[in-house]
């Protein structure tokens, strides 16, 4: 009976934190999703390289090559073109080129990859490692020389305007708005988790990249070339992280800033872990981090009241900025033990000898 | 190989063929570690410097505007040796640098002997700085000799408690420490600003910073920054490399590394040793923090400004984590890190190039002796065991005891 009585404050404690959350959601949400866009990206790409058997912990640098690839050639292809008025989504012939070398860049670090882990059979820890240290350190270099001409960027990418009609509509408004209301790369996530989830689990070439991923014996033995297959999938991951890392110099913002990722590619990696390798579950993941990423940046300008808001009130603001690594740590260590990485893993493969 | 095999049998007929290739090989081997020692980083470094003239060929274009100085490499290259090497305040310099280098080099080495990969040395090594400040300035009017070995065994715990979190997880739920370890980097981040503008903050400083930690600094023995350090972490490396070749818990650490169900079979506990090593990882992560904070900035403010988490990934992969291998390795990265200021003054070349010369230098050390290895075609089978091993239970592979 103590037990229970003690539970009455805790148990309005959670009701505040639920009502919390439902009153701060509707407004915070475009924001959540925007915020969880280079994660659900990194998180495809690595949930595409992980189920054909290649550990990519590279998508940081990836990301991040992309996004400055994408911001320079912008520049030069305004400096190259002259300044455009921008068409419908803030979209210009030099933005588009932009896009296109971020996704093309992202690509060739994907293939060095592929070469270094599935060619030449090193680790793929450390060569995801290797692509991270050096698109920091050839990133940091050239941003410094670059911005220092302080250079005309491309612009970014704009918003598609839901319909009024569509977004004032009760309860259900904010929905649309928070998934229409978005920039193209934004929108391309939800197509692109959707579409590569059923790809994966209902194509030919999704069932023989999971088999690639679980045994690759058995799948050379009927006569597919695994070598080829994890090739191909790598390098359509790295347009995935292509687009992540886009969106943060082309869409996000309009500008690169040395180390801009800052960790996503490896939040990424835990949202695929977290969402048991699957496109739908990284998003969901993704979404989640976000979530508490966006519940820590607004309790300090706008903090709930009563006694939460006093709990709120005496922590420190740091609480709240680890929040979102912290529930990742707990969801990731309570998770795990159901969510079981492809067999073949981050496990160099080998053809037998024919001769 | 020698002559001398060639000659043996010709003077004694007929001794066994199975006998005597055993007793050869060793030589032959150890010949060619000790080839791929020196001569590698030697090559890495030479390729460096090629593939890093044309980044600053590119940046020379670009800042003046297509004019093109063909000696510009050179002189930027000149000016990174004389800010590192040549003379002995930039030689001291250097050892300052390559200091903390050593410490965070051993503690991913250790890891990657047990097959575990400590990316969380960033957070360990904060966490070093902050119990260290604590204790420094707490103690800052004592002796040194009280004040200065507290502070840094202060830090020293402070990591371990840090390493032992991700040791733990892995062991009890099988979370990847890659994973979490980054994670717990910028939990880390947050702990030192929290307790920085907290309980550690200068009553009324403009901005939060803590107090100086006065005599728990370490004490310099050379030149005007050359601090004790220097010396721990030459201690560090050596006790690191007995502990892994002279004692049962590093053969257990090895074995372990190697291939876990052996180690399993043998009778040694994996998860024990999973915890074990993580915390002494941790450990040697927080003496890298500590170094910094006691030795070099004596305070800090809510960010703690380094880079060292992360380069010791690169000398801990350029030492191919040997212990004792990790000294010259850290000098290497330090000497460019130390004259990368002069290189920037001098030769007006972004600091930045030096990480772009250590990027190359790393992935000539790695791919170079698999690409030899494939043109020679001496057995495709040849992948490194030791390097396997930090993938074998990637992502959370639940670790059986």
């Amino acid at each position: 009976m103590d037990q229970f009585l003690y539970s009455i404050p805790i148990l309005g404690l959670v009701f505040q934190i639920v009502g919390y959350l439902i009153a701060i959601l509707p407004t915070t949400a475009p924001i959540i999703l925007r915020a969880a866009t280079p994660l659900g990206f990194g998180a495809l790409c690595g949930v595409l390289c992980e189920r054909s058997g290649v550990a990519n912990i590279g998508i940081e640098g990836t990301m991040l090559t992309a996004a400055f690839t994408g911001w320079v050639i912008g520049i030069a292809s305004v400096a190259v073109l002259g300044p455009m008025a921008p068409g419908p989504l803030g979209i210009t012939p030099a933005l588009v080129i932009g896009l296109i070398a971020a996704l093309l860049s992202a690509v060739l670090i994907s293939l060095l990859h592929a070469w270094l882990s599935i060619s030449l059979r090193t680790d793929q820890i450390i060569s995801g490692t290797i692509i991270n240290i050096a698109a920091f350190g050839i990133t940091g270099y050239l941003n410094n020389v670059i911005a220092a001409a302080s250079p005309t960027s491309a612009g970014q990418f704009g918003k598609i305007e839901p319909p009024e009609e569509l977004t004032s509509l009760p309860f259900v408004g904010w929905i649309f708005e928070t998934i229409l209301n978005q920039g193209p790369i934004t929108i391309a996530l939800i197509v692109c988790a959707i579409t590569l989830q059923i790809l994966l689990f209902r194509s030919r070439w999704g069932l023989r990249t999971r088999a690639v991923g679980e045994h690759p014996k058995a799948v050379e033995t009927v006569g597919i070339d695994v070598i080829r297959l994890r090739y191909k999938n790598v390098l359509i991951g790295g347009v995935f992280a292509g687009l992540g890392g886009a969106f943060l110099s082309m869409e996000l913002s309009n500008s690169f800033q040395a180390g801009g990722t800052a960790g996503r590619g490896f939040i990424a990696l835990a949202a695929m872990i977290v969402g048991r390798w699957t496109p739908i579950g990284a998003l969901g993941a993704a979404l989640l981090f976000s979530l508490f990423l966006s519940i820590g940046q607004t309790i300090t300008f706008a903090p709930p009241s009563g006694q939460l808001g006093e709990i709120v009130a005496a922590l420190p603001a740091q609480v709240f900025s680890a929040l979102p690594y912290l529930v990742t740590i707990i969801v990731l260590a309570g998770l795990i033990g159901r969510s079981t990485p492809p067999a073949a893993d981050g496990k160099p493969y080998e053809r037998e000898a024919t001769a | 190989m020698t002559d001398e095999p060639t000659t043996a049998p010709a003077q004694a007929p007929a001794p066994p063929a199975s006998n005597q290739q055993p007793a050869r090989r060793p030589d032959g081997r150890r010949l060619r570690q000790l080839r791929t020692a020196i001569v590698l980083p030697l090559v890495a470094v030479v390729v460096a410097f090629l593939v890093g003239s044309i980044f600053v060929y590119a940046a020379d274009l670009i800042a003046n505007k297509g004019a093109l100085d063909l000696g510009k490499p050179l002189a930027a290259y000149k000016a990174l040796i004389a800010g590192s090497l040549l003379g002995f305040g930039p030689i001291v310099d250097t050892l300052v640098a390559a200091t903390p280098l050593v410490f965070g080099g051993l503690a991913v080495a250790l890891g990657f002997k047990a097959g575990l990969f400590n990316i969380g040395v960033q957070g360990q090594l904060l966490m070093g700085v902050t119990a260290s400040v604590a204790v420094g300035v707490a103690l800052a009017n004592q002796p040194v000799f009280i004040a200065a070995p507290l502070a840094f065994i202060a830090g020293t715990l402070a990591g371990m408690a840090m390493g032992f979190v991700p040791g733990f997880l892995k062991a009890v739920s099988g979370a990847h420490e890659v994973v979490t370890t980054i994670m717990l980097n910028y939990i880390a981040l947050n702990i030192l600003a929290a307790m920085v503008s907290g309980p550690l903050r200068v009553p009324k400083a403009p901005a939060p910073i803590t107090f100086d930690v006065g005599h728990g600094a370490l004490p310099i023995f050379l030149g005007s920054t050359g601090h004790i350090g220097i010396i721990l972490a030459a201690i560090a490396a050596g006790v690191v490399w007995w502990v892994l070749y002279r004692t049962t818990l590093g053969f257990e650490i090895r074995t372990a590394g190697l291939n876990p169900d052996a180690a399993r079979y043998a009778g040694m506990r994996p998860r024990r040793l999973i915890i074990l090593t993580m915390s002494l990882s941790g450990g040697l992560a927080g003496m890298a923090g500590a170094n910094e904070l006691l030795g070099v900035t004596h305070k800090t403010t809510t960010s703690f400004a380094t880079n060292v988490g992360f380069d010791s990934i690169a000398v801990a992969l350029l030492a191919r984590s040997n212990p004792l291998a990790v000294i010259p390795a850290a000098l290497l990265l330090g000497a460019m890190r130390a004259g990368a200021s002069q290189m920037q003054i001098q030769a007006r070349i972004p600091r930045e190039l030096v990480d772009v010369l250590q990027a190359v230098i790393l992935l000539v050390v790695v791919a170079l002796p698999v690409i030899i290895r494939d043109l020679g075609g001496r057995g495709a089978r040849a992948v490194p065991a030791e390097a396997q091993t930090i993938t074998a239970s990637y992502a959370g592979e639940t670790v059986r005891s």
